[in-house]
């Protein structure tokens, strides 16, 4: 069939303006204002359902979401709020950040993936090998410099979690193996190598707590500083800055560095990358072990920030990685939304954990609310075609009543003449 | 018989533009019940439009479509499948994990009380199979049938359908020799059962084979319908190409000094690992175009790609400038001195998402203008892509533009700036024009010739006559993997029309 007959079809198809939703159309949609906004609508979408449901389950949806986002500690950054309430507001604003330090990197994580065509849903994986590494070195070498424990930890974090990243890089580049796949079979190990480390008779089980499978503590000297709030009530350490200095570092790798330009290009157009001489597979791999590296700090910094030690049960249950996902999804795979996206997931986990919440608000209700909303928001990111089509047919609406209403009023004019 | 019955099927003055560009330009055809009509000529030439008009994919501008005498509007596939119009694509659009069976019913199953009733489909696929000597295992999955039993199984869909017009789709493409006389045995039988059929081609030897009557179009219109009497391989290649339409560009004769380019004996072999370029061996001068002439799929692809580095040999020799660099991969084989102008520039060519100026970095992005250190200079890129927007005259857009947001044109002039500008000394053009109008190929052209004359070797790679005879010092047609025939610039369209359809006309000697 004639090439040239296929391309006029296309062009005509792209001729159609606007409706075109091929996928460099909704690239270019999305770094104009609309990618801002996309995001943003897609929270706020995701809220008003959560709304709908706390108002179907017979509760007040605006006296729940007061609840949350008084227990967010946002509305310590309002001057009328004083006295103990606002030492409360300052504690939970604290936990919101510890939170969103740690979802920043692993949000970075699947981002700088995302950048490069991967899917990376070893986050968790990559993040639990980092706790492993982070607290076994943060509890020993007692009475090694400070500063040189943290660093020291940190990196070595960095690079397990790197590693861990690097072989789905290397089964990919090797043999064609799906990141996704690799990736999640890679979280499982880490998970039962954490297990295993800390278990009853593991390796790295608390030498003094012969019946918990626990860690040992991190060593005074390797605990990062608490710059806001009492360190014994976990108030905010340092990483935050670190996170943020990475998400930087993030930004600059990606649009400013031969790597950044190398694996934007395979993401893109994995042909264009080949026919320019990349070497696609050295590229995921290279992107890979960045990934896995963000994930691992993510790790030390929240071992060394307030977790401390680790039971086998924490382990098990976390999902830290996972929240990535939501984070690198909401966040648009940008640094600054990633940052933007980690602080809103962060004061929504402590907005609604049970601590927070209202006596007068069902504290079920609220942790299926997180859910939700994280659901959904995941749901619309993925389908953002869905949200261009709200945005799209929000403004038609806007352009249509706007007509109406000077109809209406030439209308009006008309009959007083 | 043919010729006293009404045509099953009219079409009158068909005109399908896509927006400046004229696809079909007033064409008539017409298709009368027990013949076959060829539909004749080159890539875009507009067979496949005016087929997608007929078959609702495109709504004509003008023009009518009649179906035994009566006016209809065909504004769907399922409407022209209704008006007893069916179509086998190129490509097989077929379920693989399913039977042969399934395939055939599959949107119109038949069922009792809602069940489907597999039983009545197979006896009715067997039934129509023996009917046209169409042999298929209804029971068989597609993944398990041969090419050649996939098209009968996509007649076969058609025919389940009542298919009364028959379009065939450059059916031959995917066929062993063997399968084309299949083919040929099952499309007579249709005929005496008074199907009409459509059938759309480029090769001249078997559109002389089966049809009855032949019309051939030329960049969307229609140049003549002559029976199948009389006609002779000469006769139609002159139709195909056409005299009058050539495109001139000025041209000085070249001075090829010594070879940059040299291929020898090379074999490659595809993603499926078939050999499609089968011991060929090739030259290109300093300062001379050699054109690579052919039929779409002859190996071309993959000897550009093995020239290229992004394709390894698997035997043979590739030197740029006496520079051994067969396999040696993308880089080795810039770093040598080629570049590359991509056959299709959306797909490889460019990175669609990104700037003008990323998209005009990527062939030369590691060279210390362009970076340091692991680091972008992207103010250099940026005068640099200011620079060669200007002079390749690119319209739309500036260095922070992104390459989707240009014209087809444009896009075009951006990646053959590119190449142009890493300064090789081996210059490979693979369809530098396609899908251009007419003022974006005049500059493509000259300014492939004046890198010509600059000393670099091209190798343009075409399927378009005119591109050819317009820009080649040397013509070098290439069938089969191998090259078959070189021929002199005015070598005449009936010579290389026939050589590159595998005919077996003695192409004239020159002199290397």
């Amino acid at each position: 069939m004639s090439l040239l007959e296929e391309e006029l079809g296309a062009e005509a198809e792209e001729s159609k303006g606007a409706a075109a939703t091929s996928p460099a159309a909704l690239t270019a949609f999305r770094r104009g204002a609309s990618g801002v906004m996309v995001p943003i609508l897609t929270a706020v979408i995701a809220f008003i359902a959560g709304g709908l449901v706390v108002l179907a389950t017979g509760h007040n949806p605006i006296s729940t979401y007061t609840s949350i986002f008084n227990g967010t500690g946002l509305n310590w950054l309002f001057p009328w709020v004083t006295g103990s309430e606002r030492a409360t507001a300052a504690g939970n604003l604290q936990q919101t950040l510890l939170q969103a330090t740690s979802l920043i990197l692993v949000g970075l994580a699947v981002a700088f993936a995302f950048r490069a065509g991967m899917f990376n849903i070893g986050g968790q994986g990559q993040y639990t090998v980092g706790l492993i590494i982070a607290v076994w070195i943060g509890s020993s070498f007692a009475g090694m410099p400070s500063l040189l424990h943290i660093v020291f930890a940190i990196v070595a974090a960095a690079l397990a979690g790197a590693v861990w990243a690097g072989i789905a890089g290397v089964l990919k580049a090797a043999t064609g193996a799906n990141e996704v796949i690799s990736t999640i079979m890679l979280n499982w190990i880490a998970i039962w190598l954490g297990v295993y480390c800390f278990q009853l008779g593991g390796p790295l089980q608390n030498p003094h707590m012969h019946s918990t499978p626990v860690s040992s503590n991190v060593v005074a000297g390797a605990k990062l500083p608490v710059f806001w709030g009492s360190a014994s009530l976990q108030g905010l350490d340092v990483g935050i800055f670190i996170a943020l200095a990475l998400a930087v570092v993030f930004s600059l790798l990606i649009n400013r560095t031969r790597l950044g330009y190398e694996a934007r290009t395979v993401g893109f157009n994995p042909d264009a990358a080949r026919y320019a001489g990349i070497n696609v597979g050295r590229t995921w791999i290279r992107v890979m072990l960045i990934c896995g590296a963000f994930a691992g700090v993510a790790a030390a910094l929240d071992v060394l920030g307030w977790k401390f030690n680790l039971f086998t049960n924490d382990i098990q249950t976390s999902q830290w990685g996972f929240y990535g996902i939501a984070v690198a999804l909401l966040g648009r795979n940008t640094a600054g939304g990633t940052v933007a996206a980690a602080v809103l997931f962060g004061a929504l986990l402590t907005g609604t954990s049970d601590r927070n919440i209202h006596l007068s608000v069902d504290p079920t209700l609220i942790e299926y609310l997180t859910f939700m909303i994280e659901g959904i928001i995941i749901l619309l990111v993925s389908t953002d075609v869905i949200t261009l089509r709200l945005l799209k047919g929000g403004r038609q609406l806007r352009v249509a009543l706007k007509r109406r209403r000077s109809e209406q009023a030439g209308a009006s004019h008309g009959g007083a003449s | 018989m043919p010729g006293s019955s009404p045509p099953a099927l009219e079409l009158r003055g068909i005109t399908k533009k896509f927006g400046s560009i004229v696809a079909n330009d007033r064409v008539d055809f017409d298709v009368v019940p027990g013949e076959v009509h060829a539909l004749l000529g080159e890539n875009g030439a507009g067979k496949s439009t005016l087929m997608s008009v007929l078959y609702g994919l495109y709504k004509p501008d003008a023009g009518e479509i009649l179906v035994d005498g009566r006016p209809v509007e065909i504004s769907s596939p399922s409407a022209a499948i209704g008006l007893g119009i069916g179509m086998v694509h190129q490509h097989f659009m077929l379920v693989r994990v399913m039977t042969v069976a399934e395939n055939i019913v599959l949107g119109q199953e038949p069922s009792r009380r809602g069940v489907l009733d597999l039983k009545a489909a197979r006896a009715r696929v067997r039934e129509l199979s023996d009917r046209y000597g169409l042999a298929v295992d209804p029971d068989a999955r597609i993944e398990d049938i041969t090419v050649g039993a996939e098209q009968r199984v996509e007649i076969l869909k058609a025919l389940y359908r009542n298919a009364r017009i028959l379009v065939l789709d450059e059916p031959t493409a995917v066929l062993t020799a063997q399968e084309v006389r299949e083919l040929t045995g099952v499309l007579n039988r249709l005929k005496e059962d008074g199907t009409a059929i459509v059938f759309i081609s480029h090769k001249l030897g078997e559109v002389l084979e089966v049809a009855n009557r032949i019309t051939v179009l030329r960049r969307g219109k229609k140049v003549d319908t002559v029976p199948r009497e009389g006609a002779t391989e000469r006769s139609l290649a002159r139709l195909v190409v056409g005299r009058d339409v050539m495109l001139s560009v000025d041209k000085t004769p070249c001075e090829p000094e010594g070879p940059l380019l040299e291929v020898r004996d090379l074999h490659v072999r595809d993603d499926r690992a078939l050999e499609k370029v089968s011991g060929l061996s090739l030259s290109v001068r300093a300062g001379e175009i050699v054109a690579l002439a052919g039929v779409d799929g002859n190996g071309q692809q993959e000897l550009v790609d093995a020239i290229s580095g992004m394709r390894a040999p698997e035997s043979g020799a590739v030197a740029i400038d006496g520079r051994e660099i067969a396999g040696e991969g993308v880089q080795a084989a810039t770093d040598a001195g080629v570049a590359h102008i991509a056959e299709d520039r959306q797909l490889r060519g460019l990175v669609l998402p990104f700037t003008l100026a990323e998209n005009l970095a990527l062939r030369e992005y590691r060279s210390p203008e362009l970076s340091g250190r692991g680091w972008l200079r992207l103010g250099h890129m940026k005068e640099r892509a200011e620079k060669l927007l200007a002079e390749f005259d690119v319209r739309g857009g500036g260095p922070e533009t992104y390459a989707a947001a240009l014209s087809g044109g444009n896009q075009q002039k951006v990646a053959v700036a590119r190449e142009i500008a890493s300064n090789p000394k081996v210059l490979i053009a693979h369809q530098p024009t396609r899908g251009l109008d007419v003022g974006a190929i005049e500059f493509v052209h000259r300014r492939l010739i004046a890198e010509r004359d600059r000393g670099r070797a091209v190798l343009l790679v075409s399927l378009e006559y005119e591109e050819v005879r317009a820009l080649a010092d040397r013509i070098l047609v290439i069938y089969e993997g191998k090259i078959v025939g070189e021929f002199p610039p005015d070598a005449s369209e009936e010579e290389l029309g026939i050589a590159m359809t595998g005919g077996t006309a003695e192409p004239a000697e020159v002199a290397p």
